[in-house]
């Protein structure tokens, strides 16, 4: 239908908007309830709140559109001067990618893998009719441009599996714009992303909103995004507006106490100082070691990966400390992880557990040997067995390890609820039936049952909202005073890292950048990619992201994905202070301070 | 509530000292609860299980009596005494349909059966064994699985010879094929969840892996479709007997019951003889059907989307 876009500057407007989940018994389980907000031409509104808040329901309210199981129950959600809640989807049909567009959390789900991107791309104005095929690749070709997209003439040519993952989620945002939509509504688009590739996502998505005049829904629970690309921001809890304002007011004068209590679970940046700073070492030997680690997947036949991941890493970890890891996607630290639980056999070097070296392949460790080592996964979600209740899931390890017979059993399990902070009548529950942060406390008190010398967590926090990733690094701390137990922290969150590591180790495709005490990675002198890493970390103020991207680390470095590489340094291609023909072809040297800082560069320390 | 553009900042109502938990995820899902048309399915199916326990019980007479005996003047068709009609030789359509449901259904039940026992614990064991255990026996299948189901059992049926337990062996042996793939492709799903990596990480078994990780997840859809593979075992079986290689006369079964009217009907015979045991055989397997929809649309429809 033909809307007159220009009659009003407001372009989305929730008015008391009510969205409900009806049972199959009728009963009816209200999601949003009452939710006022305006977005004006040209204005980017940001929707923040934790998982469950019903932020992604009532950004998709504005496509007129609820997921299976919702209805509108009451309210309106005006778009263009028609209220979508009352229209039918044949209705909404014209209106959807011309009038509004959705991007989704995840670019490499929403894009087809058999057809080419630019097809995609421009699917939306072709198949409406508000663009010919040949004005749809124009608009395409000048969208690639503006989202500074590398060799825009030929990129849409390409299937989504040949280009990076930002630059995928770059292309989503051409998909969404080429219709010329007046209202874009994103959905979490940057929190899958590590923080260099967040900062040219976000610079591309500002730049191209503003060049637009598009509107703007924004929905993410990290506060720190919000700051770069919101105009307004409405707080949301369970359903409800809790605060609503302009960035500026929100961000440094929140007055509701859930916002405030959003600001104070922000990460502090990671600056030197931060750890409790306490090296003093409770014991001589170290509780693991791995030294001259080589490790990689697939076989060749001389007993070497196919894919060598991991080179000559050297770790240590003493005991009651914690080691974090950090990096980008690919650059080996889950298969790190991976290896010093066994999962992944090293081809070669050892992996030394209170002074005893391990099999390499868990097959071979004895039963002492595995429990002392426990791995916690990621997602809860599928580490958790689904038909398992919490009390056999927590049960298990300590049965299996012989440290309970079946009349404590019961008690063991609920002083390990406990020890997470847990309700003990949670032990009769299924995992289904616990939220996001509860199920990663029962991941975490799985590998405690087995009483561990060493918890290696992968991205524990990383799938969890702000404040319940914060209540769970609060509770890992607390453990370790409690238990001495030492964690290997792997992350690629430098900010949280920063917060709970003793020590920490950077690594970059598979080699071990820069290690040390974290005050002094955190501390001159850098590796040229953690201080790349170090700038990219968002700051929840007005205006960091222009600051950053900037600087010269980000310059050269942002645009780059993590490769592998045979010979000489592999981050060559993105240091802004490469040596060429030496950096490329000749492996850099280890250069070690007094405080056992060690930064492999081939850099003096004095130029770093 | 206030528009927050309109006074640029909005403050909610509250109270000092609330806190904020942590939201809950969405609702545990309930139980499985049949809807309408669940229930026409499970009606019918009751019912026939009903017929076919106590058919021959409740059945006007014996499964080979003749009801008018010397009587032809209105052959096969129905009338009081025998409301379906008779048989080409004379026997009631009703009494033979209550006699051939229990025959019908046990065989098909049995088979399946079998088929689930052979498939399952192949399958299952195909996905957690060793890459060339795997391609041994999933090689082996695809050979079976390329044969066509009723030649392969008219040849075994023809060498061996048609008895009921012969019948059953084919059938559940030619199904377990099938069984087999569905329940490794399951069983190959669950192997990589990262709960079935942290029991190997534990030290734990293949059997404990078998038994607590990946069984109880592979339960369910395998036990939905055990009724679908069932419909495909009434008819094979149906359709052996159609072609005179299944239940052998003068035992009755829906199948043969088919074949032997069939006959007829070019003379200008009732339809009824023919109609009847084919509606019962299509009544079961729609009713069948309708359950296992009614179940796996419950369960997000993952099942139907694997077929």
């Amino acid at each position: 239908m033909a809307l007159d876009k220009s009659h009003s500057d407001v372009v989305f407007q929730a008015k008391d908007l009510r969205i409900s989940a009806f049972r199959e018994d009728g009963a009816e389980l209200p999601i949003v309830k009452g939710v006022d907000f305006k977005v004006r031409r040209g204005e980017v509104v940001a929707l923040i709140g934790e998982s469950g808040s019903g932020k992604t329901t009532i950004s998709l309210s504005s496509l007129g559109y609820c997921k299976p199981g919702l209805e509108f129950s009451g309210g309106e959600a005006i778009l263009l001067g028609n209220d979508v809640t009352k229209m039918t989807t044949d209705e909404l049909r014209p209106s959807r990618g011309v009038n509004v567009a959705y991007l989704a959390q995840s670019a490499a789900a929403t894009f087809n893998p058999s057809i080419t991107i630019n097809e995609q791309v421009t699917e939306a104005p072709v198949l409406h009719g508000t663009k010919t095929q040949a004005e749809a690749n124009q608009k395409a070709l000048a969208l690639y441009r503006a989202l500074e997209l590398p060799d825009p003439e030929n990129i849409g040519k390409r299937y989504p599996h040949q280009v990076s993952g930002g630059q995928l989620q770059r292309l989503m945002a051409a998909m969404a714009l080429c219709g010329d939509p007046s209202l874009l509504v994103l959905d979490e688009p940057t929190t899958a992303l590590d923080v260099t590739t967040q900062i040219e996502v976000l610079k591309a998505f500002k730049h191209v909103i503003k060049e637009e005049g598009a509107a703007a829904i924004y929905v993410t629970h990290d506060l720190a995004v919000v700051a770069q690309i919101a105009d307004h921001i409405v707080v949301l809890y369970n359903g409800e507006v809790k605060e609503a304002g302009p960035t500026e007011i929100i961000i440094n004068r929140p007055q509701h106490p859930y916002t405030k209590r959003l600001m104070a679970a922000i990460k502090p940046l990671p600056e030197p100082g931060q750890s409790d700073g306490n090296s003093d070492h409770m014991d001589d030997t170290p509780a693991l070691e791995v030294y001259g680690v080589d490790a990689g997947y697939g076989k060749k036949s001389d007993g070497q990966p196919a894919v060598k991941v991991l080179r000559d890493i050297n770790i240590s970890i003493d005991k009651g400390r914690t080691v974090g890891i950090i990096g980008e996607s690919g650059c080996g630290k889950s298969t790190l992880a991976r290896v010093m639980a066994g999962l992944l056999p090293a081809s070669s070097g050892e992996t030394v557990l209170n002074g005893q070296t391990l099999p390499r392949a868990l097959q071979q460790r004895s039963r002492d040997q595995l429990r002392q080592v426990q791995f916690v996964y990621q997602m809860a979600d599928t580490a958790l067995n689904p038909r398992q209740r919490i009390i056999d899931i927590l049960s298990r390890p300590m049965e299996f390890y012989k440290q309970l017979n079946g009349k404590t059993k019961r008690a063991a399990v609920e002083e390990l609820l406990g020890l997470v902070e847990l309700p003990p009548q949670f032990a009769e529950r299924y995992p289904h039936e616990l939220s996001g942060g509860q199920k990663q406390r029962v991941n975490l008190a799985r590998a405690l049952a087995a009483k561990p010398d060493v918890v290696l967590c992968d991205e524990v926090t990383s799938a969890l909202d702000t404040i319940v990733g914060a209540n769970v690094i609060e509770l890992l701390t607390r453990l370790q005073k409690e238990t001495g137990v030492s964690f290997v922290f792997i992350s690629h969150d430098l900010s949280t890292v920063a917060s709970f590591a003793d020590e920490i180790v950077v690594l970059y495709a598979g080699r071990v950048a820069e290690q040390g005490p974290t005050d002094q990675v955190l501390a001159p002198p850098y590796h040229p990619y953690t201080k790349l890493l170090i700038g990219s970390v968002p700051e929840t103020r007005v205006g960091w992201l222009e600051e950053a991207s900037q600087t010269r680390e980000a310059k050269s470095g942002a645009a780059g994905a993590v490769q592998l590489a045979e010979v000489g340094c592999a981050f060559t291609k993105r240091c802004p202070i490469a040596i060429m023909g030496t950096c490329d072809r000749i492996d850099p040297p280890r250069r070690l301070d007094a405080q056992g800082h060690i930064i492999e560069c081939h850099r003096e320390l004095a130029e770093l | 509530m206030s528009t927050p553009s309109e006074t640029e900042h909005f403050v909610a109502p509250y109270d000092e000292g609330v806190t904020f938990d942590e939201l809950p995820d969405a609702p545990p899902r309930q139980g499985y609860k049949p809807s309408i048309t669940g229930w026409i399915g499970i009606a019918v199916v009751g019912f026939w299980l009903f017929i076919a326990v106590a058919g021959p019980f409740i059945a006007p007479m014996g499964e080979n009596d003749l009801p008018f005996p010397d009587d032809y003047s209105e052959f096969q068709k129905p009338r009081v005494g025998a409301p379906l009609g008779t048989d080409v030789e004379d026997r009631d359509i009703l009494t033979r349909i209550m006699y051939g449901a229990g025959r019908t259904i046990g065989i098909s039940f049995v088979a399946t059966s079998l088929a689930y026992l052979v498939g399952v614990i192949l399958g299952i064991g195909a996905a957690v064994s060793s890459p060339r255990v795997d391609m041994i026996l999933s090689r082996v299948n695809d050979a079976f699985l390329s044969l066509p189901t009723i030649m392969l059992g008219l040849v075994v049926v023809a060498a061996v010879g048609s008895s009921i337990p012969v019948l059953i062996a084919t059938a559940g042996l030619i199904y377990a094929t099938v069984v087999f793939r569905l329940a490794r492709a399951i069983g190959m799903e669950i192997m990589v969840m990262d709960y079935v990596e942290a029991a190997r990480a534990r030290g734990e078994g293949t059997w404990w892996v078998i038994t607590r990780e990946i069984w109880p997840n592979a339960r369910m859809p395998l036990i939905t479709d055990f009724g679908l593979r069932m419909i495909y075992v009434i008819l094979f079986i149906s359709s052996l007997s159609f072609l005179g290689l299944g239940v052998q006369p003068p035992q009755a079964d829906w199948g043969s019951m088919v074949r032997e009217n069939l006959g007829t009907l070019q003379y200008g015979a009732s339809i009824l003889p023919v109609l009847a045991p084919a509606l019962a055989i299509a009544t079961l397997t729609v009713a069948i059907n309708l359950i296992v929809d009614d179940v796996s649309a419950h369960g997000g429809g993952k099942l139907s989307k694997r077929m």
